[in-house]
């Protein structure tokens, strides 16, 4: 503390313009919210460490949600309870970032318990800020984990009970028996000579990352004045007689001496690494991938795909299959599933993109190209084609036509002619083969030498390119007549 | 104008329309010189005020309050720009 003032942090932005609304300059905690304490214990350390380039921060679901509004810092918001996960990833993949997983107790000992667990298990090189407050905050006041026997929340209206509820978790004590962790301190804002301990504790949380050396655990006892329904001044007072004595201060662990201050490789991300380890043939993914097939008509040319059927009727199949081969033959390709809720006898879909750019999203919200193989996919999505699309329907399965005078229908006889081929679970692929001959989006060449990769069952493929080809002699019969 | 030579008696400085009126740093303070203020801030709380002198400069009300800006503690010999007012 040599500095001669003490203000707000560089790491702070200096307006919270994420945040917005009428007051973008204060945060939106609560008043004596002890988030905002820490937060502003961590943002000096970065400072003082000059870490702030290379810090990301996880924020977790629960009243710090938004710690992204306020650290410039690089920032990641992670479902309930995965910040951990969430860290290890980042950590893994650029281990020269300094990666904070700031979590409360709802969110790292209810839901994420067994993240938690595990990431300190892996002994993964991240620090760890756990802010215990005894509560659900965000939601409203909810019994937590850490709930003290006899406190009173909205869901243990007469006091929590251990004989219903169980007994406050220790998190703390739980890491510190596991082998992996360097250090696990708890500490407490409450006072000033609590709050320097919170202080040093951040730092060295911080100092253990920076150089190198593993998992460190800091949980931080913390009021909730709101959650608690009382005065900030009576809350601290409440920490302290009553939450401390259940959550004794202190190191639990502390390994830190011990080990050997290391340097860290940086990864440089090598997009021909990554290829070479896929196995992906060369492209320049970057630009555009492919021209246009020639021969296609426009209104055919990068189709965005819906295929909707019963389960069991192989339409995730059908999907993958037509981006596979489209990514084989050159095109950016996306392929996204969607399973109803019932396994056997719902319905299921999928959602492909064939283009010749990179494809913002794998969401396909208004189809080029409906393929109904029944009735119930074709009632529930002949109104999201786009004006002008094709729909496709097992005309053998859907007895109408779409009722839309604005797009173009083709009736294929899929499952009949499936049957004919002894297989009616082959109707998926005579359907591509009508899919193909009718727009000239692919070949049947570059279908044929990606069936393998999508029909694992080689004594299969034989049988689905008979499929292929009576899909693709109906349409020239089709056409003909 | 800033303060070259080194500030001579410390100051805290409360940044009112940043303060929720939590009370801790009044709480907190050793030298009981801060107090609750009886007017209302643009967010409806009676905001933190200092009475003027006597801050040591000890920062325990810095580190007590959970609002980013809202104090700033410039302890003796300080060097830089101006405090505010
Ligand atoms: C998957 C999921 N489940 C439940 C919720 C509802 N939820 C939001 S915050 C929260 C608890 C947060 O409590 P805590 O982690 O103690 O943080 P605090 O708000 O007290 O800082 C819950 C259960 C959610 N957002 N997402
Ligand atoms: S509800 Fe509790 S934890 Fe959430 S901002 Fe308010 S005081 Fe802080
Ligand atoms: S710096 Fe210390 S003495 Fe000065 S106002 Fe803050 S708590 Fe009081
Ligand atoms: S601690 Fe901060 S927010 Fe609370 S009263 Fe003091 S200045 Fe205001």
């Amino acid at each position: 503390m040599a500095e001669k003032v003490l203000r707000k942090a560089e790491s702070f932005y200096p307006l919270y313009e994420r945040k917005g609304g009428a007051a973008p300059d204060v945060t939106h905690y609560c008043p004596g919210c002890g988030h905002g304490v820490l937060h502003k214990l961590i943002a000096e350390a970065i400072d003082d460490f000059g870490i702030r380039e290379r810090t990301i921060l996880i924020s977790p679901v629960g009243c710090s949600v938004f710690a992204y509004y306020y650290f410039r810092v690089g920032n990641i918001q992670a479902p309930h309870g995965r910040a951990p996960a969430v860290a290890t990833g980042i950590k893994r993949v650029y281990p020269e970032s300094i990666v904070i997983s700031y979590q409360g107790d709802g969110d790292l000992a209810a839901i994420g318990g067994n993240n938690i667990l595990q990431a300190a298990n892996r002994g993964e090189k991240i620090s760890v800020f756990f802010v215990n407050n005894a509560i659900y905050g965000m939601t409203g006041g909810q019994m937590a984990p850490t709930t003290l026997i006899g406190q009173k929340t909205t869901t243990s209206p007469l006091g929590r009970r251990a004989s219903n509820e169980g007994y406050p978790m220790r998190m703390s004590e739980l890491i510190a028996t596991l082998e992996a962790p360097i250090y696990v301190e708890r500490v407490a804002l409450t006072d000033a000579k609590n709050t320097t301990k919170v202080r040093r504790a951040v730092r060295k949380a911080l100092k253990n990352q920076i150089e190198n050396k593993g998992f460190s655990f800091v949980e931080v006892l913390s009021i909730c004045p709101s959650g608690w329904k009382m005065e900030p001044t009576q809350a601290k007072e409440w920490l302290t007689q009553e939450m401390m004595r259940i959550f004794p201060l202190g190191v639990y662990k502390d390994r830190s001496d011990e080990i050997e201050e290391a340097g860290v490789q940086p990864t440089v991300f090598s997009a021909q690494d990554l290829q070479d380890s896929l196995n992906l043939p060369e492209t320049d993914s970057a630009s555009a991938k492919r021209e246009p097939k020639t021969g296609v008509p426009e209104k055919y040319r990068n189709p965005r795909l819906k295929i909707a059927g019963f389960g069991g009727q192989g339409v995730l199949i059908l999907g993958v299959g037509i981006a596979q081969a489209g990514m084989d033959d050159g095109y950016h390709v996306s392929w996204l599933p969607s399973y109803g809720p019932e396994m056997r006898g719902g319905t299921a879909n999928c959602s492909v993109n064939l283009s010749s750019r990179i494809i913002g999203s794998p969401l396909v919200t208004q189809p080029t190209v409906l393929v109904a193989m029944n009735l119930p996919s074709l009632e529930k999505f002949e109104k999201d084609v786009a004006p002008g699309g094709l729909i496709l329907t097992d005309s053998s399965l859907v007895d109408r036509a779409p009722s839309r005078t604005d797009i173009e229908h083709l009736g294929v006889p899929a499952t009949k002619l499936a049957d004919e081929l002894g297989n009616t679970r082959v109707a998926n692929l005579v359907m591509l083969g009508a899919y193909i001959a009718y727009t000239g989006v692919l070949d049947k060449d570059v279908v044929h030498s990606s069936l393998p990769r999508f029909i694992k069952r080689k004594a299969l493929i034989d049988l689905n390119k008979q499929a292929i080809q009576k899909g693709m002699e109906f349409v020239s019969h089709q056409v003909k007549a | 104008m800033g303060v070259e030579k080194g500030l001579q008696v410390p100051k805290v400085v409360i940044r009112e329309d940043e303060c929720k009126g939590c009370g801790l740093c009044i709480q907190a303070c050793p030298e009981n010189v801060l107090f609750v203020q009886k007017h209302f801030n643009r967010m409806g709380y009676h905001p933190a005020g200092y009475q003027g002198e006597g801050c040591i400069g000890c920062g325990f009300c810095f580190y007590q309050c959970p609002e980013p800006g809202a104090i700033t503690v410039y302890k003796k010999g300080y060097v830089g720009e101006e405090v505010e007012a």
